[in-house]
């Protein structure tokens, strides 16, 4: 199976958080009554004409700039014909050969080495309605009819099902960024089609493709191809051959289904779309969106790592979503320990971790900069301990309180009084004569058990180092 | 005088003395269009509207505008101009029972100018694929003139009734001649409009690229008037021109000295009809008479106008028609089946032979290997046929020529040979492809009585000239006078 080398190339739709549609003026919002966001021109009824939306189209701009392409200064806007109900036109109105931006690329990271995944087009076309089946009819909801879509079509560079994953959740970091999109794959908002062929190591020309539909989240997108890679290999290694053809990814069976051949293929018959002028960008009009683009993830992440002197694989984790590096800048810049390693742990450590079993972000769980900081802080000098640390962390999302009010209301602060410890040491000592006598014999991990009953009668207060001293050092004067 | 008769601009005349109220025109229009209608059969679904009163007009009367120039008089539209709530259905099958819920731009301008909408649609070759009027799927118009005889197309409907004197004036919609060519059958005027000087939106498409709403009238002035009301940019279509509209009534200045009108050659040549030909030729003295300078220009790629067209626009047509399929308005095939038996089936019943034909032949230019040869190569040609007016204007004001190379022929003539029928568009078409507006205006009759039109075409938002041209012409004839017998 290793002597094949896979090639995949993506073509990423992402839903444009534009408040109107593409070519007018519905709304888009998200789960509302079927045919309630609609109009004569989304609805396609006859006479209508489409007037493109700026804000979608500037849209489109940024995301070409910021996947480093060139935006093309002529664009036009095509008709691409197939029949189907919830197409209401039966043509979409898409890009063919003069989309927004040509020519880019991205830059994965993937077991430390840096892999470049060329972009081919970005290019803004409209969605199509909704299909609900039901046993004796179906219906169409036309609400998603002309939603801005954006196509963001990769080079056939990712050589990986893992590089595959790396990539969307690359694109999906950098458009989360660029604020044009939810990029909800729940919601539909992103959509993933993958294009595959497996050929042996070394061999320059490509083998034959199929093309992978109905993957509904980036893990299935990695499974799906995983599969495929394993399925192509196999008929390749029983002296089969590829056929080129659409499969349909099941999640459930974890397996691809054929869905149409090639001698199926559509023949779309794209032409100038003459209700829609062709579109000039101008250089200022470049420079303005090119001026509008934020700070970018991978640029975020290399001065985390130089002013903050973090590493590479914290600062990924911590800008992977913009407002999470946000959150993270905040705390960083404001911590007045010169080490930031450790509200660096905490925030990719406790935080995250709190984080994703609430199926939240680190900036939504209510804890603010400050208060972490006033957290860490306590940390720092030693005054609590991880796990009473770890509490407060709970009560600050629970009430929203300030870990000083937390610490004082229940008294946590960790005793690091030696002589009030030593009263413990000694009762601990006592009622456990038996363990301490294994100790000395020579067993070491009993220190371990008379430590622990040692902080469970400070109720978790004392300091677990300076206790373990005292054991230590009570057990050796013996 | 029968109010019927006259033309809008002495009707407002009479309204503004309060001689005659907009009613009176109605009831004088309602009169004639039972008297005569039922021979020239002008408008369409007319039979469903037994009663009197049920040819009504529209807006009612509170929402007429008072202070608008068009003070109530009612107008005629073409059955593919979009008036919300009234049947709008191309005079095809497929869109049997459709009401759109949305006025068109032009029926938004002339409620807003004080304008009536008559609520009976007038006549037209199914989608406006056609010559003749002969291709509804409410069985064709006669000419008012000789009702053997085609009255047109594709705005048939809208030509018979004006020249009929069942309309004060009317709408139509020009992709290849389909204003100009009716006018010229019938001896009406009929404007085909620059591309984008009048809005699409609510113009149910036949060629996008191609098609323009106009005017029918009875003269000159009115047609300037009419333009007044309907021109102008419409943000809802992308295409229509950023520009002001100017006062064309006042282009009608009756003075033409010295303009320098060209008179195309290739436009005399193959199969124009010698009576036409004489006619043409007056015309062209008549204006040499008034004071133009006249000289033969050429248009060099003239020849090849009528199949770009036929490229351009069945492609155009062949997209614009693909969301007729049952699922939402109009027609569905009653037999069942799956989707694409619906598909099938609903396309099969609903479209007539002519728009069958022009969806295949699109369709057929458009396919994956066949672009490139068919519709790539017509849009580079059209570009030629484009430059060939930008060359002419720059040293004319104007261009003079026939519109018809016959005059109106008999049903039944050519319905047949659909390239023949495809040819009586040949002087026609070219200001579709460039994008030129045009004129078709009364200029003789053949010794059958039959009528001749003459066409001016003008450069770019060039309508003052064509006016002022037509205007002038119009003043030193009778020809505009003359109504048929019916």
């Amino acid at each position: 199976m290793n002597t094949y080398e896979p090639v995949i190339g993506l073509e990423v739709h992402v839903q444009l958080g534009t408040r109107t549609k593409a070519f007018c003026g519905c709304s888009t919002e998200f789960g509302a009554k079927p045919n309630s966001h609609v109009c004569p021109v989304c609805l396609g009824l006859p006479g209508t004409l489409p007037v493109l939306n700026k804000t979608a189209f500037n849209f489109a701009i940024k995301v070409g700039l910021a996947l480093n392409c060139r935006v093309q200064e002529y664009t036009k806007f095509d008709r691409k014909h197939y029949y189907y109900p919830d197409l209401p036109k039966n043509y979409q109105i898409s890009q063919y050969d003069l989309p927004v931006a040509k020519g880019g690329f991205l830059e994965i990271e993937l077991e430390g080495s840096l892999i470049r995944i060329g972009i081919t087009r970005v290019h803004l076309e409209e969605d199509a309605g909704k299909l609900i089946h039901k046993p004796d009819a179906s219906l169409v909801d036309l609400n998603r009819a002309g939603i801005p879509l954006l196509e963001v079509v990769s080079e056939p560079d990712i050589h990986s099902a893992s590089e595959a994953y790396e990539y969307l959740s690359s694109l999906k970091s950098i458009i989360k960024y660029l604020d044009v999109s939810d990029c909800d794959m729940e919601k539909g908002s992103l959509r993933c089609d993958a294009n595959i062929s497996i050929r042996p190591k070394g061999q320059t020309q490509l083998g034959v493709k199929t093309e992978l539909k109905n993957m509904n989240s980036f893990k299935g997108v990695k499974d799906a191809l995983e599969f495929e890679i394993q399925r192509q290999g196999s008929v390749l290694e029983a002296g089969g051959s590829i056929i080129q053809e659409t499969r349909l990814w099941d999640a459930q069976e974890g397996k691809t289904y054929i869905m149409r051949t090639k001698e199926e293929a559509k023949d779309y018959r794209y032409f100038p779309e003459p209700d829609l002028p062709p579109y000039i960008v101008t250089k200022e009009q470049i420079e303005e969106s090119a001026k509008s683009i934020p700070e970018l993830p991978q640029q975020k992440s290399l001065r985390f790592q130089q002013e903050y002197g973090l590493l590479k694989y914290d600062a990924g984790i911590l800008v992977s979503d913009k407002q999470d590096g946000s959150y993270a800048e905040e705390c960083l810049k404001n911590y007045p320990g010169a080490n930031k390693k450790l509200i660096v742990n905490w925030l990719i450590g406790p935080l995250l971790s709190v984080a994703n079993t609430r199926g939240k972000r680190i900036w939504e769980l209510g804890v603010s900069p400050a208060g972490l900081i006033e957290l860490t802080g306590y940390l720092d000098r030693r005054e609590i301990s991880n796990l009473t640390a770890k509490t407060v962390l709970t009560e600050m999302i629970e009430t929203k309180k300030a870990p000083s009010v937390i610490i004082k209301e229940k008294n946590l602060l960790q005793i690091s009084d030696t002589a009030s410890l030593e009263t413990v040491v000694a009762d601990v000592l006592k009622e456990n004569a038996d363990v301490a006598q294994e100790y000395r014999g020579g067993k070491c991990s009993a220190l371990m058990f008379l430590v622990g009953q040692a902080m469970k009668k400070s109720n978790g207060k004392a300091n677990p180092k300076l206790m373990q001293e005292l054991l230590k050092r009570r057990l050796a004067d013996a | 005088m029968e109010l019927y008769t006259l033309t809008a601009h002495e009707l407002l005349e009479k309204i503004h003395k309060k001689e005659i109220s907009p009613a009176d025109v109605v009831r004088s229009l309602q009169d004639r269009i039972r008297e005569v209608d039922p021979k020239v059969k002008a408008y369409v679904r007319a039979d469903k509207l037994s009663c009197r009163d049920s040819i009504v007009c529209y807006p009612c009367k509170d929402e007429q505008n008072p202070q608008g120039f068009l003070k109530g008089l009612p107008i005629s539209l073409k059955d593919n101009i979009c008036t919300k709530g009234i049947n709008t259905e191309c005079c095809s099958r497929i869109l049997e029972g459709f009401q759109p819920p949305y006025d068109a731009t032009v029926v938004k301008k002339l409620k807003a100018a004080g304008g009536a909408i008559f609520s009976l649609k007038t006549n037209m070759d199914e989608f406006a694929f056609g010559s003749s009027c002969e291709n509804s799927a409410f069985g064709p118009t006669r000419n008012p003139w000789d009702i053997e005889r085609v009255p047109g197309g594709s705005s048939g409907g809208s030509a018979a009734a004006v020249a009929a004197g069942t309309a004060v004036w009317a709408l139509g919609s020009d992709t290849g001649g389909s204003i100009r060519q009716p006018a010229s059958f019938c001896a009406v005027v009929g404007l085909k409009p620059t591309y984008g000087r009048v809005s699409r939106n609510g113009l149910i498409a036949f060629a996008s690229s191609l098609d323009q709403i106009g005017p029918f009238t009875k003269d000159v002035t009115d047609s300037a008037l009419l333009m007044k009301a309907i021109a102008g940019h419409d943000p809802s279509d992308s295409t229509s021109l950023d520009a002001p509209v100017p006062d064309y009534t006042a282009a009608l200045t009756g003075d033409i000295k010295g303009l320098k009108i060209g008179v195309p050659k290739e436009y005399f040549s193959q199969g124009l009809d010698a009576e036409v030909k004489v006619i043409i030729d007056a015309a062209v003295d008549k204006l040499r008479g008034l004071g133009a300078v006249l000289a033969e220009v050429s248009l060099p790629h003239t020849e090849y106008a009528v199949p770009v067209y036929y490229i351009v626009a069945t492609a155009e047509a062949s997209s614009n028609l693909a969301r007729f399929d049952g699922v939402q308005y109009g027609l569905r095939s009653s037999q069942g089946g799956n989707l694409i038996d619906m598909y099938k089936r609903t396309r099969g019943e609903g479209f007539g032979q002519e728009a069958k034909r022009r969806i295949l032949l699109g369709t057929f230019v458009l396919s994956h290997g066949y672009y490139d040869a068919y519709y790539l190569r017509a849009q580079k040609v059209r570009t030629l046929i484009k430059n060939d007016f930008d060359q002419v204007f720059k040293q004319f004001d104007c261009l003079v020529t026939p519109v018809s190379p016959t005059p109106a022929f008999k049903l039944g003539e050519k319905i047949e040979d659909p390239l023949k029928m495809y040819l009586s568009d040949i002087c026609t078409i070219s200001a579709n492809l460039a994008g030129v507006p045009a004129i078709s205006l009364p200029c003789g009759f053949t010794k059958a009585g039959l009528p001749v039109g003459l066409q001016i075409m003008a450069r770019p938002f060039g309508e003052e000239t064509i006016f002022r041209v037509a205007h002038t012409y119009e003043q030193n004839t009778d020809w505009h006078k003359r109504k048929p017998k019916l």
